[in-house]
Order: structure tokens, then C-alpha cells, then sequence
């Protein structure tokens, strides 16, 4: 598996930084002089912040408008598509969601090697970035998880430790109340594992209408339990509120309630499930804009960049080249290796989000799950 | 409810005492609620729940660390000045027409009265999600979604309902000679409206535009939809903050909004009483 | 106005009243009458014209949003006015020419990128036609003659009648699907049948709130009323001093009171902490009273409980205390005087209080959607789900279509009972 092995890469370059190196910013020609990027919030659009924005924004001196609208990207890039009027200039989206925009003709298709920087050592980009391009329209940035946080002083445990996906599903050892994702995605998918089903089969079960109704009938055991999330801020929130014990939510999310907020919460990285995330530019933007977007793009997604984005919260970057370029976390000092998902004492179980068979399945999975959920 | 008779059964007594109990508990269910977050926004500490040091008065225990974070977060001070940048312009919008229409509805042939009644008063009845619905899908066709103006006419539509009934409401005592008398001694209609009309429904008109603008100030659901990021109000704000990251910041925000409340429930009472005042009528 | 004088002496002998100009009065006075609907017309005509601009035409856009279905023969032209003439009782799949046809349409739509979308919209009819759309879209540059067997390489359901069926179904440019979803049934082969139970929704979420409205109505009412007749009963001075508790929360902002309620109900909130200090409850049994519809019942019936004290309030105000107290005099004792001579005065306020708390709850969607968990939302956050999540506008514009008329028809029960332009603020 080819993306199993980038990741390794990424992972053995982490150890060891090496100075940076910066790059002269070409001049931008036409360029409109603000731009709005829309991202996840928190401290995903925190990182994004340190990392690109605030260097751009002092080398050229624009205005930056941050819109945290991503988990309702699509819908509104469609929104301002029949207006035909785009307010956004670039999106940070997940890779299902950039394949859906373009198979929509809602966002722009791109030439990697056109549009992004080469690798310092003269790599094109698109080999620098390999399997993370997904999708024509999609410019990755990171490799993320999603994986379980608990909470390490829940009394009614007795001492014991979650230690596999499927004790998410024990309420007879580790009784409490999760939360898990309010969409089928990955929920599906660990259900089925925990129930009996093989990685290898996964999804060749879930295409069947019996698969889906296996997966909820699992979830069903748990499901007065549950606290439903949205947002990729709730499950770091209710755990530190004391709300949930467990819960399921993007692994940058846990290592600041850890790291940064000391929190009793450990990570459970069990069947962890990958995803890309990256940036989609919307399609049919004027001229000015598009030329200053693609002269952010240039520098926001450069080997430096990237690498300098995983200072500040514990997700990979999505370049080969970038992965020796990550140290030490830039507020806390401690070394990042160990938290990123693609550590190797926390691969031991994976599973790479399938997003060709999401793009096919997604629209009646979701429709059969958000009626379970309903009732 | 009169004071109780000398002569009252113990029944009596006790029923009397016993519904002012209950009287009490429900407006302590009323007001509880809003009293209790006061105290929580001066928290020292990031949680919701009075800290033991807040319980035993300790000064250590309280702190404004909230209230600087809302001054000084950029998120937060964009999120004040854009509802401050939407909700008068709106209100004035609001103001303007409503009253207009006000006045044209008072007089007294009217045709199809009752039916444009209902047309200008059906921006209240209609549940907020469907005019969210319906202006998100139809501001998307002519491109007013995610803008500026986009937000305040919609707003402006939500807020003249309040302002055509507290107008109406107004007019219902107002005395039409004065203005027969203004007009025969040679007044013309634009004059006799701004020296004879107008300084009697002022405060009709006021309290309908304190009402449009709480209205637009408060509003979450249809900027939501129509909104951008660029036209993010507080109400959005918080809501988003209390779906995701629910920070005491909004306490911090939300006492801020309590007091504004009051000052603005006090000056509509005043308003009230000035407007009875001036109608002659005997405060009621 | 001064047209209308008619103190004139010398009337002409025709014994027809006329006003000082010579003209008949009854001409000046209609005149005069026309003079005045027109001004206070245009007077109204510049929020007329703005209601029915900025808010009518929405609505009305979204009606039509709940049938409009152009997208089928857009996207496929030719293929549509081909399978006019295809019979799907025959049992068999259209022939090679239909096939050239979408082929042609095909081609044309993956280059627009539409033909997502066309399957995005079966797919609401028929699970699987947008994940089918999706695939073929991918091989359809490079599919070569007959056109038939090219398909069905790509998928055998390409060969399938049903699939076609649900195309030809879908070309007419209304359609009543939406609202079929909106009421859990499809159009099949063979007519019009209901969904399978386990997928059947918005019936069931219609129905919830409904019921749960009910609750909050029947609540404000229950902790409305002993209020109401408090205030209506008290001394002006008192009375006066209470109302503010009840208008404070009135005018204090929704979300304000909806975060009050967050910190108030969460398991580490501040009613379990207090139950917990008084050791009515243990540490670990703390109470779950949000994310559920127990969070929903109370936030809700504490916004919109003044709601219900004021109108109950304007109408108390008016009953007499003479009543109740010649009640009284004619050997009444306290509960038969209130209840055979006061309560049926303030029915009215009632009636008024609980259809203005119930239409107002119906369409909730902030109070539910933050505290409500996914027990205790509304037929509204369906509604934003459609919106800005699954992106299917016209199912939710079905939705809204049927919430928006049931609204509707409170209103005109409303408007019988109170009249429209006696809605009072404050």
C-alpha cells in the first residue's frame, strides 16, 4: 500500500529537524488585496494562523478574512454557484469533500506541478505530495486522524484502560456516556469491525443494505449512551467538562486537551482512521482574485509550510519533504513524533478512509443513518 | 387578590400563602436562570460551575479575565461591530416604512385592509426557519446571500412587524382633529406630520424601533443562513461558541446583553408612560 | 378635508346638497374619500412593496422550489423526449437508440459536470443512482457504439427497467416527490407506497413535535396562569414591580437564556452540583436533563413563557372582581366562584396565550438544536439538515411547505379568536 508507506516516510523524517530555509517571495501582478479562507476553526485554524497567514500577511501586507464554515462548505459553495456569486477564495476541506466539489464542477481542477512549489531539493510537487493528490481539484495539506480520547479518572472503570475501538462499544466494563460523529463515516465502519466483520471485508459488507443494517444494529446497543458531535471541538470540550468519558474526534483536537490543557485524557489510537485535509479553490473566481490565491497557495503549501504548520498541532504534512522539517512543538517544546497518527507505536491497527466508495455510497448511507439517529 | 379577611378559614390561609409559594418558585424559574450566569461570568477558572472559592466569597475566586477576553478577542470585537453595523441600519429601514404604513393603515378607509394587514405582520408569524429557507434559496438566486445588504433587508423585513403594531397601537387614541385643526389653519400634510403627529406617536415609534432592533440584534437563525463569514453577529458567535467550543466568554457576553436589556426595558416603560401621558389617558 | 364644508347658504333650488365649489357634495365627498385611500395606500405602499420583495418572494420561492424539477430535462434532453414513446410495462429495457441519445446527453453533462447533480436528484427517488451517475461518469469519454452493451458493462443496472423507469418518472419538469419524501412514501411502479418503517421519518418527526409542543404549551400554561392572575390581581404598585420579572426574560436574548439553561442542565451543571452538595443525588448518578428532550421541555417552556403570562395577563386585567364576589355573595365558596365564574372570563387569555406559545414552538430551531440532543429536535433542524448538510433544498422546501401551512392555519384560528390586529407587546 502506497499510501502506507508515505506515511512511514513522513513519520521517519519527523525525528530529526532541519534548519529552514526561506524562499523570496515573487511579486504578485494583479492581485486583489484580501482574501477570505475559509477553515475548521479551533486550533486547526490556529496552526493555519501561525503558520501561513501571519508570515504571508507580513510579507505582503493583505488583508486575511477567516470564515470557520468548512463543515458546511458544500453546501454553501453551492449556495453562492447558482448565485454566481463566490464571496470565498480558498476552502479548507476533507478529501471526500473536495472529490464531491469537483465531481461537482464546484471547484477549480489544478496543475500540482503549475501551481505548487517544487520540493527545496528540486522534487516536482507532484511527486512531493504522491498519493495525497486525490483528487484533480485537491491541494492537500495534512494527514489527520480520527481516533478515540478517554478520560483516565473515571471511577466506575476500576483502574481498567480502553485499549481497543471495541470498547466503545462495552458499556458493561466502561460504562458512561461517548460521543461519536452525527454522520455514518467511520461510525459504520468500527461498528461492523467490532462486530465480527474483517478489515479485508469491510467495505465489501457495508455495500450491502444488510451491512449498513448490521452496522446500526451495533450502534444500536450503544446508542442511549451516545452525544452526538458536530464539531470537531465538542468531544475535546465534554471530555474536559467531565460530560463523556469517551469520544471519538480528530487527533489535533485530543493532543491540545492533553498537551495544552492537561486534561485527564489519554488517546486511544486503535483502528484509527486517515483522512487528507487540504485546500480546494471554488471555481469561476475572478481574475484578481485567483492570482492572489494562487501566490498564497505557492507559499502557504511550500515544504517549510507545511512543516511549520505541524509545530502547532500533531497532523502530518501531506509533503514527503516537509516531514524532516517538523521538530518540537513551537509553544510547548516537546518533541511532536509521538503524538502524530503516523507514529509507529500508534499504527499498530489503521484503516484509510475509503473515499472512492464514500463518494459512491455516501448520499444513501447518510439518509439510512440520519433516520436511525433520528428516532 | 385583596389582603386576606379577618374572618378566612385556615384553608383559606394556607391556600393563600400556599399560591404565593408557588407564585414565587415560578419567577424564581423565571429569573434564575439569568441571574445565575452573572456571578459564573466573573469565574477565575474556565468552567461553569461556582468554584469552591467562588462559593466562600474569596476574592481570588472572581476575576474579569472573561470580560478582557471579549474585549480583546478579534473574533468577538468583529462579531460586536458587525451587529452593531447591521442592526441600525436595519431598524432605521424598519422604523421608516413601518411607521409610514402605520399611519396609512389608521386612517379609515383602508381598502383590503385586514388582508395587507396580514401580509405586513406575516414576517413575525411565519417560523424564522422557513423565512431563513426561503430568503437563503432566494437571495441565492439574485445574489444577496453572504452579503451585507443581504443581511439587513432581511433583517429590516423580521423587524417592521413590531413597528407597525406599537405605531398602530399609538395612533388607536390619537386624537384626528389635531391635525384637521393643524390643517386648517393652513398647515400643509408634511408639516402638520412633523409638528402635530409625530411628537405624539414618538414614543409609539421609539418603542417599535427598540423592538426592530433587538430584533436584528438578537437575530441568529436567518444570518446563519444568508450571513458570511464577513457579516458574523454576535448571536452567531455565541451560538457557534456554545455548539462547539463553549467558552465562559459567553457568559461574559451574555451578562453584557442582560444589562443592555434592562436598559432597554427601562426606557420602553418610560416610554410608555410619557406616551399615556401625552394621550391623556389615565396610566393604567 | 376643508372640501367637505357644506354651512353654504345659498343652495340651488334643485334640492341637490351641494359643497361650496357648486359641486353636488356627494361627488365632493366621494372624491374626497378617493383622495384619502389613495394617500393612505401610498402611504403603505413603500413597506408593501418592500415585505413583498424581501420576504413574500422568498416564500413564495420556496414554494416552488418544493416542486421544481427542470434538472432531469436539462441535464438529459434528448434521452427524456425519447423515452415519452418507451413503455416500462413492457418489461423490457429502451433500445440502442434511447442509449445513443443519453450517451450524446451524457458526454455533454460530464463536461459541465451536471451529471453529479442529475444523480444526486435520482438518487432521492432510487438509492444507488448517484453512486451509478458517479461511476459511469467516469468511463462515459471513452464508451464506443452500441451504446447499449457499453452501459451495461459499466453497470448491469444499466439493463435494468427500474432504472429507467425512475428517469422517466423523474422528466416532468414538477414534481410531488419532495412532499412524498416529506411524508415518508415514494412513487414506485406501482403507484404511490410508503417507506419501509425503519426509514420512515418525518412523519415521526412531525408527530414529535407536534407532541412536544403540546408539552411546552401545556406547560407555559399550567405556570402562566397562577402568574398572570397574580399580576392581574395585585395592587397597580406591586403588580408593576413583578411584571419587570417577567419582562426581563422577555427581552433578554434567546441565546443568553439558552446558554443560561446549557450551564444550568449540563451533568457538571449547576442544578447537579447543587443536588449533588445536598446529597439528594450520588457523584456518579448524576441527572441527565439535556441533550434530550427533558432540555428541550425546559428551555423552552422557560423562553417562551411570558409569551403566555401576557396575554392571559391583558385579558384578566379586564375581568371584573364584582363577578367573583356577587359569586361569592350568593353562597359561592372560593374554588366554585374562581372556577364556575372567573376561569370561563379568562379562557380567551388562554386561548389567545396557547396558540401564540404553540406557534411559536412548532418552529423552533436555535433552543432545540442546542440543547436538544437528537431526542428532542425539531421538524426545523430537519429543515437546516436539508439545507446545509444533505443539500437536498427540495425536500426541504417540502418540509417548510408543511410546517408553513399548518402555521398558517393556527394563525387563522388565532386571528378568529384574538383578531390580527390586536397582537400587543409588552
Amino acid at each position: 500500500m502506497k499510501l502506507k508507506l508515505m506515511l512511514l516516510a513522513t513519520v521517519a523524517g519527523v525525528a530529526f529537524a532541519a534548519p529552514a530555509v526561506t524562499e523570496e517571495l515573487p511579486p504578485c501582478d494583479n492581485c486583489s488585496d484580501s482574501m477570505t479562507i475559509v477553515s475548521w476553526g479551533g486550533a486547526y485554524s490556529k496552526s493555519q494562523l501561525k503558520a501561513y497567514h501571519e508570515p504571508y500577511q507580513a510579507l505582503t501586507g493583505i488583508t486575511i478574512v477567516n470564515d470557520e464554515s468548512s463543515n458546511e462548505a458544500v453546501a454553501k459553495l453551492r449556495a453562492m454557484n447558482e448565485a454566481n456569486n463566490i464571496t470565498w477564495d480558498l476552502v479548507d476541506v476533507e478529501g471526500p469533500d473536495a472529490v464531491r466539489l469537483c465531481d461537482e464542477g464546484l471547484a477549480m481542477p489544478i496543475n500540482a506541478d503549475e501551481l505548487l512549489a517544487p520540493a527545496p531539493d528540486g522534487t516536482p510537487a507532484s511527486e512531493d505530495f504522491g498519493d495525497s493528490l486525490i483528487s484533480d481539484c485537491f491541494i492537500p495539506q495534512i494527514v489527520f486522524s480520527t481516533t478515540f480520547g478517554y478520560r483516565t479518572d473515571v471511577a466506575a472503570w476500576n483502574g481498567k484502560v480502553p485499549t481497543s475501538v471495541c470498547d466503545v462499544f462495552d458499556l458493561e466494563n466502561f460504562p458512561g456516556k461517548r460521543a461519536l460523529e452525527k454522520r455514518p463515516k467511520k461510525n459504520i465502519e468500527w461498528a461492523l469491525l467490532c462486530d465480527g466483520v474483517a478489515k479485508a471485508d469491510l467495505y465489501d459488507v457495508m455495500a450491502t443494505d444488510e451491512g449498513i443494517d448490521r452496522a446500526l444494529a451495533k450502534l444500536d446497543t450503544i446508542k442511549s449512551d451516545v452525544i452526538w458531535w458536530s464539531a470537531g471541538a465538542d468531544t475535546p470540550q465534554l471530555l474536559a467538562d467531565g460530560e463523556i468519558v469517551m469520544g471519538s474526534t480528530y487527533n489535533g483536537r485530543l493532543f491540545s486537551v492533553i498537551e495544552e490543557q492537561h486534561q485527564p485524557v489519554a488517546m486511544l489510537w486503535d483502528y484509527q482512521v486517515f483522512d487528507f485535509d487540504g485546500w480546494i479553490i471554488p471555481a469561476g473566481l475572478p481574475e484578481d482574485r485567483l492570482n492572489r490565491v494562487k501566490h498564497y497557495l505557492r507559499f502557504a503549501t511550500d515544504t517549510q509550510r507545511l512543516a511549520d504548520q505541524a509545530k502547532y498541532i500533531s497532523y502530518g504534512p501531506a509533503r514527503a519533504s516537509s516531514a524532516p522539517l517538523v521538530g518540537k512543538h513551537a509553544e510547548l517544546g516537546i518533541e511532536m513524533a509521538p503524538h502524530m497518527p503516523t507514529d509507529p507505536a500508534n499504527m499498530k491497527n489503521i484503516l484509510v478512509n475509503n473515499i472512492d466508495w464514500w463518494a459512491d455510497y455516501s448520499d444513501d448511507v447518510d439518509a439510512k443513518f440520519q433516520a436511525w439517529l433520528a428516532k | 387578590m385583596s389582603a386576606l379577611p379577618p374572618y378566612a378559614s385556615t384553608a383559606q390561609i394556607s391556600w393563600y400563602y400556599g399560591f404565593r409559594v408557588i407564585c414565587a418558585l415560578i419567577f424564581f424559574f423565571l429569573i434564575f436562570p439569568i441571574i445565575v450566569i452573572m456571578p459564573l461570568s466573573f469565574n477565575a477558572e474556565d468552567f461553569f460551575t461556582f468554584t469552591p472559592k467562588m462559593l466562600a466569597l474569596d476574592p481570588a475566586g472572581y476575576s474579569l479575565k472573561h470580560y478582557q477576553d471579549f474585549f480583546t478577542n478579534p473574533d468577538w470585537q468583529q462579531a460586536l461591530w458587525n451587529s452593531v453595523r447591521i442592526a441600525p441600519v436595519a431598524t432605521l429601514l424598519a422604523t421608516s416604512f413601518g411607521t409610514l404604513a402605520a399611519i396609512g393603515l389608521s386612517q379609515s378607509h383602508v381598502p383590503f385592509k385586514s388582508a395587507i394587514m396580514a401580509i405586513l405582520i406575516s414576517p413575525m408569524i411565519v417560523p424564522l426557519i422557513i423565512s431563513a429557507a426561503g430568503m437563503y434559496f432566494f437571495y441565492s438566486r439574485i445574489g444577496l446571500q453572504g452579503t451585507y445588504w443581504g443581511v439587513v433587508l432581511a433583517h429590516a423585513a423580521l423587524g417592521t412587524p413590531f413597528v407597525i403594531i406599537t405605531v398602530t397601537a399609538t395612533l388607536v387614541g390619537f386624537d384626528r382633529s389635531l391635525t384637521r385643526a393643524a390643517a386648517s389653519m393652513g398647515a400643509d400634510p408634511v408639516r402638520t406630520f412633523f409638528k402635530v403627529q409625530m411628537p405624539l406617536i414618538l414614543p409609539g415609534v421609539i418603542s417599535g424601533a427598540l423592538f426592530a432592533f433587538i430584533t436584528s440584534f438578537d437575530e441568529v437563525v436567518v444570518v446563519l443562513f444568508l450571513g458570511s463569514a464577513s457579516q458574523k453577529t454576535l448571536p452567531w458567535q455565541m451560538f457557534t461558541g456554545l455548539r462547539e467550543q463553549i467558552s465562559p466568554t459567553i457568559l461574559a457576553v451574555a451578562t453584557i446583553l442582560v444589562v443592555i436589556s434592562v436598559v432597554l426595558l427601562t426606557v420602553l416603560e418610560l416610554l410608555r408612560r410619557r406616551s399615556e401621558r401625552l394621550r391623556g389617558l389615565a396610566p393604567s | 378635508m376643508s372640501s367637505t364644508s357644506t354651512d353654504h347658504m345659498d343652495a340651488p333650488s334643485d334640492g341637490i346638497m351641494r359643497a361650496a365649489d357648486g359641486t353636488p357634495l356627494k361627488k365632493s365627498l366621494a372624491r374626497a374619500l378617493r383622495r384619502e385611500k389613495l394617500r393612505s395606500f401610498l402611504l403603505i405602499l413603500p413597506l408593501l412593496a418592500f415585505i413583498i420583495l424581501s420576504f413574500l418572494m422568498p416564500i413564495a420561492d420556496m414554494l416552488f422550489r418544493s416542486v421544481e424539477n427542470g434538472i432531469v430535462k436539462e441535464t438529459i434532453p434528448q434521452t427524456v423526449a425519447l423515452l415519452k414513446t418507451w413503455d416500462p410495462t413492457t418489461g423490457e429495457a429502451p433500445g440502442e437508440e434511447v442509449f445513443a441519445a443519453f450517451h450524446e446527453d451524457f458526454v455533454k453533462a460530464y463536461k459541465d459536470k451536471s451529471h453529479t447533480r442529475l444523480g444526486l436528484r435520482l438518487n432521492y427517488d432510487e438509492p444507488g443512482m448517484s453512486g451509478l451517475f458517479r461511476k459511469t461518469g467516469r468511463k462515459v469519454a471513452k464508451m464506443e457504439p452500441p451504446y447499449k452493451d457499453a452501459f451495461i458493462k459499466v453497470d448491469k443496472d444499466w439493463g435494468k427497467v427500474e432504472t429507467w423507469a425512475v428517469i422517466k418518472r423523474a422528466s416532468p419538469v414538477l414534481t410531488d416527490g419532495y412532499f412524498l419524501s416529506a411524508l415518508d412514501a415514494k412513487r414506485t411502479s406501482n403507484g404511490i407506497e410508503m417507506l419501509p418503517e425503519k426509514e420512515r421519518i418525518y412523519l415521526f418527526l412531525f408527530k414529535r413535535t407536534m407532541i412536544l409542543s403540546i408539552v411546552i404549551t401545556v406547560s407555559c400554561l399550567l405556570l402562566g396562569y397562577p402568574i398572570a392572575y397574580l399580576l392581574a390581581n395585585l395592587p397597580l404598585r406591586t403588580s408593576n414591580m413583578l411584571m419587570i420579572l417577567v419582562l426581563l426574560p422577555f427581552w433578554t436574548s434567546l441565546l443568553v437564556r439558552t446558554s443560561a439553561w446549557k450551564v444550568l442542565l449540563q451533568q457538571q451543571g449547576v442544578i447537579n452540583d447543587f443536588l449533588v452538595w445536598i446529597g439528594v443525588i450520588d457523584d456518579a448518578n448524576r441527572l441527565i436533563m439535556i441533550n434530550n428532550q427533558t432540555g428541550t421541555i425546559i428551555a423552552m417552556t422557560h423562553i417562551l413563557l411570558p409569551f403566555m403570562i401576557l396575554p392571559l395577563f391583558s385579558v384578566m386585567k379586564t375581568i371584573s372582581p364584582s363577578y367573583v364576589r356577587a359569586a361569592k355573595s350568593l353562597g359561592a365558596n372560593d374554588w366554585t366562584a374562581f372556577w364556575r365564574v372567573y376561569f370561563p372570563q379568562s379562557v380567551p387569555g388562554i386561548g389567545a396565550g396557547a396558540i401564540l406559545v404553540f406557534i411559536l414552538s412548532i418552529g423552533y430551531y436555535i433552543t432545540p438544536e442546542l440543547v436538544g440532543g437528537t431526542s428532542g429536535i425539531f421538524i426545523s433542524n430537519r429543515i437546516a439538515y436539508h439545507i446545509s448538510t444533505s443539500l437536498n433544498w427540495g425536500l426541504a422546501a417540502a418540509l417548510g411547505t408543511i410546517l408553513l401551512a399548518l402555521v398558517m392555519l393556527l394563525f387563522y384560528v388565532y386571528d378568529k379568536i384574538v383578531g390580527i390586529d390586536n397582537v400587543k407587546l409588552g
